[in-house]
């Protein structure tokens, strides 16, 4: 027989802000165990919540770009549940008046575009940390109380393909909107997945878990597919799929279900009294599109329309809003948008790559690698110098002109001081220029070669060939 | 008479007028501590180094020539449920035996920086459940009028310690009666103000969407002295209502000209002491000789306030007293594992009427009951907050009696928490709706108990009901008497 | 309605509370008592009335994302039953 799964997954994603979602406590990953943490995060006797404006903001900034419906009402919820991690037995949500609804998100699948959707996009609170040791557990509370928003999609992804997909694009959206990092490793991404599989074509669902703890986007992608054909294979089996929470066991590969407590799931949510609701209107929806950048597909178009760019550099070149705001700017200082694509594509890139490093932390600045350019163009230094003048850029910021000078990088184009050099080459590969004049001009490439060695690169070649030719 | 017998502002002038020192003052009311608190039991902790250490501090000021303002110096009380940094703060439970909060409450703050002077945390029904008193983890509070009788609750300590001297102020807090029911059974002053007036930060939350910090007091002038001080937005209470807090003490002007008093007829029948009624309506008698015009009116929904009360209330409690959990502050009890931890802490730092509070909280919002139980309460909620709505475009305010009965004897109505419930059948309304009410003395029963008059008003009406109350302790001497004590 | 004894157990697992036998009877009892009390709200018709969560209606109380110094670590600790090298301890948690 023939299966489809039917996944749907739960991503929380952590908002960049300073500060916490309900005090001004700081979010920065790292920090010793709860050094990060006040009377409210800490869930204290007495204390009270206020909502971070900016964690609305970006909220609202993610659901405009998700394609969602803002809700003119909405408001927090009280989820109660008892676990060490949270320390004042419930967490902070939203439950039935969300901030978002109704969005999806455009992938890619099998050559074809798909449009997933998004069910809903609500804000909550983070918990702590537990570190589990033999004597017992250890909690750290610098994450309670950490922004989250929780995008759920509907269940419509129909492989782990697809799933993977999806999150790609969740997270090129969300780190484009600079809303967040989408970091899985630092868990600012976290994605939790519902699956089941069904006879293929078939209306109903069957029955469905809720894999957890994957800390990649591989990860998803190969406890979907073990989950999957783990269904599958009871399903043939004549056996039936258990409703239930199972970990992801990155170490064995597989998922296996967690010791299911007698409890039922009976959260007890109710309207939290200590915060007021949330009323967005659209004068406000708004002002924060403002705040909306240019998303990758838009600016990729306009990058092969307004800058005549081959696709895959476009492609590429918008991949990263930082990268695509690097290239625009070096774009703005200096007119020759393929020569500066060139360069990022080829030069620049490879050394981001090599060093493992974003461009963001990148310390050659858009103003000196335009001087760089300029100082090609004025044939100061030929582009062979320039690869090794910016790979001095890129270690130590400085500026071209200065590298030029420091190392006594110009190039030649004294012609005397040329002609001297290609006097000593012409006297040192007689073999070579005879075979010449015999009619093998591809030798000149050598003699050519020749002389830069002799001028350690700083030959202008126009003017080498030039002399060659009028001397042999 | 002793310096702790004197008002907030008789202390003020004496101090202005360099008659007396907050140190002398202090003294006294630390020397009637130690008289009467061994009977009366209204304090939990005695911060009597920390008040002295205050009262030298504002009498520098005094000698340096230094303006103070009307509560520098003056001998504070605060309920055990307010947070004060550095000094325990239990909610009259073992579970909160040994927390000292490493904040203060915002009331706190603000009463700090006008130089109060802090005497000490009292007693209360633990976590604010109940109405007399008798459930905290320290001991029964004894009504200084009769040692045999309550002093209602839940801020029982706070009421009696006015009402003994042991104490020139106090704050209480009300969530269904908290402020005016003792109030009202100890002979004092009790104002619980519009829901958002006062910032709850560092209030341990009973019910959150009904509780309220007010205060406590001898007469309605300090009542307005001590409102002043603590009023006003708080950035960190999102419920605290960000609108002008006006100054208080305009408001105790003799004059009742025009105003209007309904009478709601749902608050004077079964159930209502015969002398309370009397000592309530003899005082709107008097009200009206002195130019208000009463009529009665309508509340009709008033039967229905007890059930919705007890539902919100415990909903919300049932999830705000989760966190005491024995993870990172109070009591923990026996740890085998996590579950029994949480069990074992619970059970046993928890009294009887807070887990019976508990569970009926958890069994309205759990699965399947949620609509029929504590939604459906809320939308009582509002049918109750609009029958005030409706009586206020008639009348400026409502006046009732605060609680059925005088203070009644200790263990009577323990063992039968419904009857205990129905004790703030007169003061529930009010928190539900959000309005201010206010308990003033209106009389004494024939065995010399006080009996307390209820005054209603619309949302931030707090200067009408303090005028007309002010008004009615004028023309009377109720609480200018002292218990013997 | 009427409660259960089976019902103040789910009840009392929910809000991590135990009693005893004589307990559980007597809480069964006075639970039964007071819900049959409040259940009266049931004869009101709300079919049209809005619920009120909040008494004042208020909106939007947002502050800015600007940093307050945490709480030192010994004064987040020093209320701890158990600690241990700056966290907080509990029994082993078994997932």
């Amino acid at each position: 027989m023939d299966y489809e799964p039917v996944i749907g997954l739960e991503v929380h994603v952590q908002l960049a802000t300073k500060t916490k979602l309900f005090c001004g406590c700081r979010t920065t990953f790292g920090a010793p165990p709860n050094s990060q943490t006040c009377p409210v995060c800490l869930g204290f006797p007495g204390v009270l919540p206020v909502l971070n404006k900016e964690v609305v903001e970006l909220a609202i900034l993610s659901a405009i770009a998700l394609n969602c419906t803002i809700n003119p009402y909405s408001r927090f919820s009280r989820k109660n549940y008892f676990y060490p991690d949270l320390p004042k037995a419930y967490q902070i949500s939203q439950y039935d008046l969300p901030l978002a609804k109704d969005g999806w998100v455009e992938i890619s699948s099998g050559g074809k575009i798909r449009k997933i959707g998004i069910i809903r996009v609500h804000l909550e609170e983070d918990a702590g940390k537990l570190i589990h040791e033999d004597s017992g557990s250890l909690v750290d509370y610098n994450r309670c109380g950490i922004p989250l928003i929780e995008i759920v999609s509907s269940p419509m992804l129909r492989s782990s393909q697809e799933a993977y997909e999806y999150l790609n694009a969740l997270k090129d959206i969300l780190r484009y909107l600079r809303v967040s990092d989408c970091n899985m490793e630092e868990g600012s991404l976290r994605c939790d997945a519902n699956v089941s599989v069904r006879e293929k074509d078939a209306e109903g669902f069957g029955t469905k878990t809720e894999v957890k703890n994957m800390n990649s986007f591989k990860a998803v992608k190969q406890a979907l597919d073990y989950e999957i054909s783990r269904q599958i294979d009871l399903l043939e089996k004549g056996r039936r799929v258990l409703q239930e929470t199972r970990l992801w066991d990155e170490r064995e590969s597989r998922t296996h279900g967690m010791r299911t407590k007698e409890e039922a799931h009976d959260y007890r949510y109710f309207p939290e009294p200590d915060l007021v609701p949330l009323s967005i209107n659209p004068e406000w929806v708004n002002k924060i599109s403002k705040r909306l950048p240019e998303l990758p597909k838009d600016r990729m178009n306009r990058f092969l329309k307004e800058y005549g760019l081959p696709e895959y550099d476009a492609l590429v070149l918008t991949s990263s809003r930082d990268l695509a705001d690097y290239y625009e700017e070096c774009v703005r200082l200096y007119n020759q948008p393929k020569v500066i694509s060139n360069w990022i594509m080829t030069e620049l890139l490879a050394l981001l790559k090599e060093d493992g490093i974003e461009i963001t932390q990148v310390k050659i600045k858009p103003e000196h690698l335009i001087s760089m350019l300029g100082l090609i163009d004025k044939g100061v230094i030929s582009g062979k110098i320039a690869k090794d003048i910016i790979v001095h850029m890129f270690r130590t910021g400085k500026d071209p002109s200065l590298i030029v000078e420091e190392k006594g990088l110009v190039q030649i184009t004294d012609e005397d001081e040329v002609s001297k050099v290609i006097d000593e080459v012409i006297l040192e590969n007689k073999k070579a220029v005879l075979e010449y004049k015999s009619g093998k001009t591809k030798v000149m490439g050598f003699l050519v070669g020749q002389v830069m060695k002799k001028t350690e690169g700083k030959a202008n070649p126009q003017i080498v060939n030039k002399l060659l030719r009028e001397k042999i | 008479m002793e310096l702790c017998e004197y008002t907030c502002w008789q202390l003020h002038d004496m101090l202005k007028r360099k008659e007396v020192s907050s140190r002398e003052i202090t003294e006294s009311v630390i020397k009637r501590i130690e008289e009467v608190d061994e009977r009366t039991n209204c304090y939990i902790t005695k911060t009597f180094d920390v008040a002295l250490q205050k009262s030298h501090q504002v009498d520098d000021k005094i000698r340096r020539g230094e303006e103070i303002h009307p509560l520098s110096g003056i001998p504070i009380a605060i309920k055990d449920n307010i947070c004060t940094e550095g000094v325990r703060t239990t909610c009259g439970s073992r579970i909160l035996l040994n927390f000292i909060p490493p904040y203060d409450a915002t009331v706190v703050k603000r009463l700090k920086e006008k130089g109060a002077v802090f005497i000490g945390k009292t007693n209360m029904d633990e976590f604010a459940m109940g109405s007399s008193t008798e459930t905290s983890y320290f001991g029964i509070t004894r009504n200084p009028w009769n040692l045999e009788t309550v002093p209602g609750g839940s801020s029982g300590g706070s009421a009696a310690a006015v009402a003994a001297d042991q104490t020139i102020l106090a704050l209480g807090s009300d969530t269904g009666g908290s402020i005016r029911q003792p109030a009202s059974m100890c002979g004092v002053i009790g104002l619980k103000p519009t829901y958002g007036r006062i910032s709850r930060f560092g209030l341990i939350a009973y019910a959150s969407s009904l509780d309220q910090i007010g205060p406590i007091t001898k007469d309605v002038r300090d009542c307005t002295l001590l409102l002043n001080a603590i009023s006003g937005y708080d950035e960190q209470d999102s419920t605290s209502v960000n609108r002008e807090v006006p100054d208080y003490t305009k408001s105790l002007v003799e004059d009742l000209k025009g105003i209007k008093i309904g009478i709601p007829t749902e608050y004077f029948g079964k159930g209502l002491d015969k002398e309370v009624e009397e000592g309530v309506l003899d005082g709107v008698k008097l009200l009206c000789s002195l130019g208000a015009e009463a009529e009665e009116t309508h509340l009709p929904h008033t039967d229905y306030a007890i059930a919705s009360y007890y539902l919100i209330a415990t909903s919300e409690a049932s999830s705000n007293l989760a966190r005491y959990d024995g993870v990172g502050y109070g009591y923990r009890g026996a740890e085998e594992d996590l579950i029994d931890m949480y069990k074992h802490t619970r059970s046993s730092g928890f009294g009887a009427e807070v887990k019976r509070r508990i569970m009926l909280g958890t069994y309205s919002l759990s699965s399947g009951y949620y609509d029929a139980y504590y939604l459906k309460a809320l939308k009582v909620r509002t049918l109750i907050k609009q029958d005030f709505e409706e009586a206020f475009k008639k009348f400026d305010c409502l006046i009732t009696p605060t609680s059925p009965t005088p203070a009644f004897y200790i263990g009577e109505k323990i063992d039968d928490p419904l009857t205990m419930y129905l004790q703030d059948i007169y003061t529930i309304s009010t928190n539900l709706a959000g309005i201010p009410g206010i308990s003033i003395p209106c009389g004494f029963s024939h065995d010399g108990l006080p009996i307390g008059l209820q005054i209603l008003g619309p949302i931030f009406g707090e200067e009408k009901l303090l005028q007309i109350a002010y008004t009615f302790e004028q023309n009377t001497d109720y609480h200018q008497q002292k218990p013997k004590i | 309605m009427g409660i259960t004894k089976e019902e103040v157990e789910y009840i009392a697992r929910l809000a991590r509370l135990e009693f005893d036998e004589t307990e559980k009877e007597a809480f069964t009892h006075q639970l039964d008592k007071i819900l049959e009390y409040v259940d009266k709200i049931n004869e009101l018709d709300t079919s049209h009335v809005q619920p009120s969560s909040h008494v004042i209606p208020l909106e939007n109380v947002l502050r800015e994302d600007n940093v307050k110094e945490s709480l030192p670590r010994d004064l987040v600790l020093a209320n701890a039953p158990k600690k241990e090298r700056g966290y907080f301890k509990v029994p082993k948690v078994i997932e």
